[in-house]
């Protein structure tokens, strides 16, 4: 399958393993990579903090470059949700109906990656070998706007090596929330704190999750009292093999 | 005893009222105990539904449907309740309803009034026009009656002293409750015991009593108040005279109707499969005065905006903030608002107006959870993004919406992201622990305070890419 990489602005700018970690996967699978070269990012930031109007011309521009793609992946549940529930609403709102039809097929077709792996490959076993610990956290966007339910456990589970155990309070949100870290700091640290507390309280060397945004949050927690815990995107584990591991220590 | 983190209805900000409190050790141990026990329950009595999602979808369409007909069915139910002799007053705002309230307890020659718990009386500042006016109102739920004696502020929907703990709860007895035992102990049999005796006396001697009313039903003239201590149902039948203060959002077409309802609130609500006591009246009883003030306070408005609209489903179950992970350790107070939580941070804005609530529609990191617990499906989140457009639209900060003009202006556009995201590799020299930035200049100082901040890498995704 010809399969169209929506990196998002995150890994594309800070993350750049994360998005190798998900062509390395997809092209192991057998698939085709392609990076359309006139992506940015969704616009969700703009959208989700009241600025939907400076986020048209972000959505044209996303439709525009993924409008010719058959299948879009993303290594993000958040950017997904975007994609597929605020693109056409926004562009509706501001009057430009042939600008959300189009997003409306966008959205359609794009699939966060344990729901393009799971639902769309019928994959659950992807070759993974990964002998860690790790615990995984359900991002907020990934269980509520898309209901990936247990997917990304499913896909864990099957990989070989690994000691899987569950986070405590997993579905509580660990308080990122794009800007609203930025505007309610002390919430938003009170809520990181509950969480890495889970963490820490399970043992896991590697902390997992399918959103970067989200690990970028509590990995910045986690590094910052040293807990020693590695925050890695579920594409990492995923496209460790025994012949490649991805490093757990740095 | 001092109140970290209070009340001030005046607008303090969300962030400010939200760090008092988050200092608050003992704040944060009473809301984390009180949330988490009351959202299993809920979980488990909503779980043994056979069709909980088939109720809800049916709650959520009588709500639109009768607001959709809002004009129609309130002037049925204007008529139905002068036909059985109750008096009808319509209040555009809350001052006004307020007015109409203390006016009519004062022409009574009565000095003191039993309330039972209503959030329109909180809504209208009926306690505050009542003291005003020289007339002691007396808070006959337990909860109200905890926060009135604490001279404090209600800081949840169903149960306003959450903040409190039985042994606060105990040493303000002591303190505040005329005639209570000096050695009163913080056994709940016993903090209820003494709440009853108090009560008691102002049941049997009180001559005017005020309600709200969970539901009103259009087409017999009905009112519905939903409760656990049976308190609303004394101050409904014993005084003489009845004052009902009910948002016009609280109809419900027909009995049957209202069946959906019964079902839905008290599992939401108390995690019960049902209340205790359901009292309905339909026009006064023999001897008894009746009024009902119908209170408008920016539902009109609110029905005019087709996204916001939503917000007047709302049957004031209060899961949505049972279940809020900011509501669960900031509190009521920090909202600064009468409505507290994810229903409060939408519904207070449209009520009172955004310029008075900016930072509200913010007070959510948008998880959702609010949503998924709603018992009539309000898109909770959907509604907060809608509501910060309002407020960007007349106040957006200024530095705030400046980078955000600059950054869409990048992200329109491949070859200026990447130019972006380049110059982003200088913010390489400020990282030197572990490959982490450990302080950032403000805005994202907020961002450093607690949390590394990820070095930016040496090579882009785009640019491995187009290397490979």
């Amino acid at each position: 399958m010809r399969v169209a990489l929506f990196v998002t602005c995150l890994v594309d700018g800070l993350f750049p393993d994360v998005g190798k970690a998900t062509v390395t996967l997809l092209e192991r699978l057998g698939h085709e990579v392609v990076v359309p070269r006139g992506q940015t990012c969704c616009g969700q930031m703009h959208v989700n903090t009241g600025y939907a109007r400076m986020a048209l011309p972000v959505v044209r521009n996303h439709v525009e470059a993924f409008a010719d793609a058959d299948v879009v992946v993303t290594p993000s549940g958040s950017c997904t949700a975007a994609v597929r529930h605020q693109h056409a609403d926004v562009a509706r709102e501001h009057g430009d109906r042939g600008l959300a039809d189009a997003a409306a097929q966008v959205g359609q077709r794009t699939y966060e990656l344990s729901e393009f792996l799971v639902d769309v490959l019928g994959l659950t076993d992807v070759g993974a070998y990964f002998p860690h610990r790790v615990t995984y956290h359900p991002t907020c966007h990934s269980l509520r706007l898309l209901r990936v339910g247990d997917r990304p456990e499913q896909l864990l589970r099957a990989v070989r090596g690994i000691d899987l155990v569950e986070l405590p309070a997993a579905d509580e949100c660990c308080g990122f929330g794009g800007t609203f870290a930025l505007k309610n700091p002390d919430t938003s640290t009170a809520m990181l704190a509950d969480k890495m507390a889970a963490v820490v309280g399970t043992g896991a060397r590697v902390l997992t999750a399918g959103d970067s945004s989200c690990l970028m949050h509590i990995g910045g927690g986690l590094s910052r009292l040293r807990t020693g815990v590695r925050p890695l995107h579920l594409a990492q584990v995923l496209a460790s093999t025994a012949d490649a591991p991805t490093a757990v220590t740095r | 005893m001092t109140f970290l983190g209070m009340p001030t209805l005046s607008g303090e900000p969300f962030p400010t009222a939200a760090r008092a409190a988050l200092g608050d050790a003992q704040l944060r141990r009473n809301l984390a105990k009180a949330t988490g026990t009351i959202r299993a329950k809920r979980a488990r009595v909503v779980e043994e539904l056979p069709d909980w999602a088939g109720l809800r979808a049916a709650g959520a369409a009588i709500k639109d449907a009768t607001l959709a007909d809002l004009d129609t069915h309130l002037l049925a139910f204007e008529a139905d309740l002068v036909a059985r002799g109750t008096t009808v007053h319509w209040a555009r705002d809350g001052a006004e309803a307020a007015r109409i309230v203390t006016d009519l307890v004062a022409a009574t020659g009565t000095r003191e009034v039993i309330k039972v718990k209503s959030m329109a009386g909180a809504e209208i500042g009926l306690n505050d026009a009542f003291d005003a006016a020289g007339i002691a109102p007396i808070e006959t739920d337990l909860a109200e009656l905890i926060v009135q004696l604490g001279h404090d502020r209600p800081s949840h929907i169903l149960v306003p002293a959450i903040h409190r703990s039985r042994a606060e709860i105990r040493d303000l007895f002591r303190r505040e409750m005329p005639g209570v035992a000096p050695d009163l102990t913080d056994e709940p049999a016993a903090l209820a015991e003494a709440a009853r005796r108090f009560l008691r006396h102002k049941f049997t001697t009180v001559d005017v009593a005020i309600s709200g009313a969970n539901f009103a039903v259009a087409d017999t003239g009905s009112l519905v108040v939903v409760e656990s201590e049976g308190n609303g149902r004394m101050c409904l039948t014993l005084p003489r005279t009845l004052i009902s203060v009910v948002g016009i959002e609280k109809l419900v077409p027909t009995w049957s109707d209202l069946e959906v309802f019964l079902q839905l609130l008290p599992r939401s609500s108390t995690g019960e499969r049902m209340n205790p006591y359901t009292s309905v009246w339909t026009g006064p009883t023999e001897g008894q005065t009746a009024h009902v003030v119908l209170v408008d306070n920016g539902r009109t408005a609110t029905l005019a905006d087709t996204v916001g609209r939503a917000a007047l489903r709302c049957i004031r179950c209060s899961a949505c903030l049972n279940s809020c992970p900011v509501y669960a350790r900031t509190g009521g107070h920090a909202y600064g608002s009468v409505y507290p939580g994810p229903i409060g941070a939408v519904l207070s804005p449209q009520l009172t107006g955004v310029a008075h609530n900016r930072t509200l529609p913010y007070a959510s990191s948008l998880c959702g959870v609010c949503q998924d617990v709603c018992p009539v499906a309000i898109d909770i989140p959907s509604i907060l993004v809608h509501l910060r457009g309002k407020v960007v639209e007349d106040h957006a900060p200024v530095a705030e919406a400046a980078a955000m003009r600059a950054l869409a202006w990048a992200m329109a556009d491949a070859g200026r992201w990447r130019r972006l995201l380049r110059a982003g590799r200088l913010g390489r020299a400020l990282g030197r622990r572990r490959d982490r930035i450990g302080s950032l200049p403000p805005p994202l100082s907020a961002w450093t305070g607690t949390r590394d901040a990820p070095r930016p890498p040496r090579q882009t995704f785009r640019d491995w890419w187009e290397s490979r």
